[in-house]
């Protein structure tokens, strides 16, 4: 089992949490004015990194939070979490 | 290629064994191919079997990083079915069954297919009338299937628990008489074999490291043992399929996941089917070694490390003792991970791509195993003709552009 470490609440089992998927990935502002494809690419296509990959994940059994880890999808080593739309909080694990 | 009879058995008997050839060639790839196939698995193996077989195209590579069958072939649960709920799913996988009953025959190998029955239990009402509503699709695709009764279910296999005070207890099931499993490594040996006696080059060790392109045309492979020329490229890789498309220069509608199986201490016959649950989750049939062999779901995070978490073994254990109180006592002997490749409508993708001359077939998920001849059948046709078999045209990357997506998300009552 991974232990993550969530920015709000600290080092938690994995399981206490639920996984987003590929990080980074905006909502188009104007998505009438896309093609198919350019939609298609929006929600479906996806990096699906070997290695270093930003990804998103919430404590759902916890804060119920979302936030960003990179973890390596080769050795599974994670570090640095990031928080959507606001200030670093100071994680207490 | 020595066929295999019993007469060459009892001739080779009277020498020892000592004189058997090799199954297969291990031969330094040339400089060119008219189709390169990347990965050894079953499916590529099938792919390169076809092209020969069918197509009359034996100038092909199959271009391996390991070994032999040494991904996802050798790591599923080796189960077999065709009781899919869409169209063209139940199409593809019912053509891959037909060839699976022939197999052993056609490429004078043993692939030990076992049509056990696979059974798919219900749990709660509305298993139940999504059941009735898939085996009503299913039958009338023309594919064997039928409902159960829980006595039923308990005469079939009278190790399970049908008592009505389970958490989830069973209310019925269906069950697919010509499912069962087959010997996973015997079924890409035996391609393997087939497709060198037909003059396929079959170069294991052998990574693909880049694709060559000219003017939107596939022109070869760069590979850790040189550049090979190729006319046409099919990647048939498990696991790595958005890293093949992206040495390619475009993206896929994938994610990498591991998932996991497990088996336990040999023990005397218990199980003669196979017996999946989505409800509870976890599915289990018992090897001719004794041993039961058990799955379920996915890790949920992206990975290409073929292991995953522990509190995934943990939940299908709690549904597997849960099932089968019995098998509590049994200790696991081992368990192991492997790469699987998810589309958003849990189908593949056998399809060209926007490289001319290259094509993919991946994203088979969970369950790639029980599609393997079917797989290879339609894309070998695919590749030789450059438009994509009848078969496989349903499952081409323009979906995820049209919309016309094959949600098998329920996948015929179960995870694979």
């Amino acid at each position: 089992m991974l232990l993550i470490r969530c920015p709000y609440c600290g080092l938690r089992d994995e399981s206490e949490f639920s996984y987003g998927g590929e990080a980074d990935i905006a909502r188009p502002l104007e998505p009438e004015t896309l093609t198919d494809a350019e939609w298609a690419d929006y929600v479906f296509l996806r990096t699906n990194t070997k290695g270093r990959f930003r990804e998103q994940w919430v404590h759902a059994h916890g804060c119920g939070r979302w936030f960003t880890l990179v973890r390596d999808t080769v050795t599974h080593a994670h570090g640095e979490t990031g928080v959507f739309g606001g200030v670093e909080p100071e994680a207490d694990g | 290629m020595q066929r295999y009879s019993i007469f060459s058995l009892a001739r080779n008997a009277l020498t020892g064994h000592r004189n058997w050839p090799q199954a297969w060639r291990s031969p330094a790839p040339k400089p060119e191919y008219d189709v390169v196939i990347v990965g050894g698995g079953g499916h590529g193996l099938a792919t390169a079997y076809y092209l020969a077989a069918e197509h009359g195209i034996a100038n092909v590579a199959v271009l391996e990083k390991g070994w032999l069958g040494g991904g996802n072939t050798g790591r599923n649960t080796t189960i077999i079915r065709s009781n899919y709920l869409w169209d063209e799913s139940a199409a593809i996988y019912e053509k891959a069954l037909q060839l699976y009953e022939g197999l052993s025959r056609e490429l004078n190998f043993n692939i030990m297919l076992s049509q056990r029955g696979v059974l798919n239990l219900a749990h709660n009402e509305h298993d139940l009338k999504e059941m009735a509503r898939r085996v009503r699709a299913i039958r009338g695709n023309g594919i064997d299937s039928e409902i159960l009764s829980p006595a039923e279910i308990k005469k079939l296999v009278p190790a399970i628990n049908v008592s009505k005070d389970m958490r989830y207890p069973i209310l019925g099931a269906s069950l697919q008489r010509r499912g069962g499993v087959a010997r996973h490594d015997a079924v890409a040996w035996g391609f393997a074999r087939g497709a060198d006696a037909r003059g396929v080059d079959i170069v294991q060790n052998c990574e693909v490291t880049g694709i060559d392109r000219k003017g939107g045309r596939v022109t070869g492979v760069r590979t850790s043992l040189g550049p090979i020329k190729a006319g046409k490229v099919g990647v048939v890789v498990a696991g790595h399929a958005s890293v093949l498309a992206g040495m390619a220069g475009f993206r896929l509608p994938i994610d990498s996941h591991p998932l996991q199986a497990m088996v336990s201490e040999p023990i005397k016959p218990i199980l003669d089917c196979v017996v999946m649950s989505n409800a509870v989750h976890v599915y289990v049939s018992q090897s001719d070694k004794g041993e039961l062999v058990i799955g379920a779901g996915i890790d949920s995070f992206n990975s290409y490390a073929q292991r995953g978490s522990w509190q995934i073994i943990e939940g299908q254990m709690g549904a597997l003792v849960e099932l089968f109180p019995v098998f509590s006592r049994l200790r696991l002997m081992r368990s192991w991970g492997g790469i699987v490749d998810t589309c958003p409508d849990a189908s593949p993708i056998l399809s060209k791509t926007p490289v001319e001359g290259l094509y993919f077939n991946c994203g088979w998920g969970t369950g790639g195993f029980k599609a393997t001849p079917g797989s290879g059948w339609a894309f070998a046709h695919t590749i030789a003709r450059d438009e994509p078999h009848p078969l496989a045209a349903p499952f081409s990357l323009d979906r995820f552009t049209t919309g016309a997506l094959i949600d098998e998300h329920g996948a015929a009552a179960v995870a694979h």
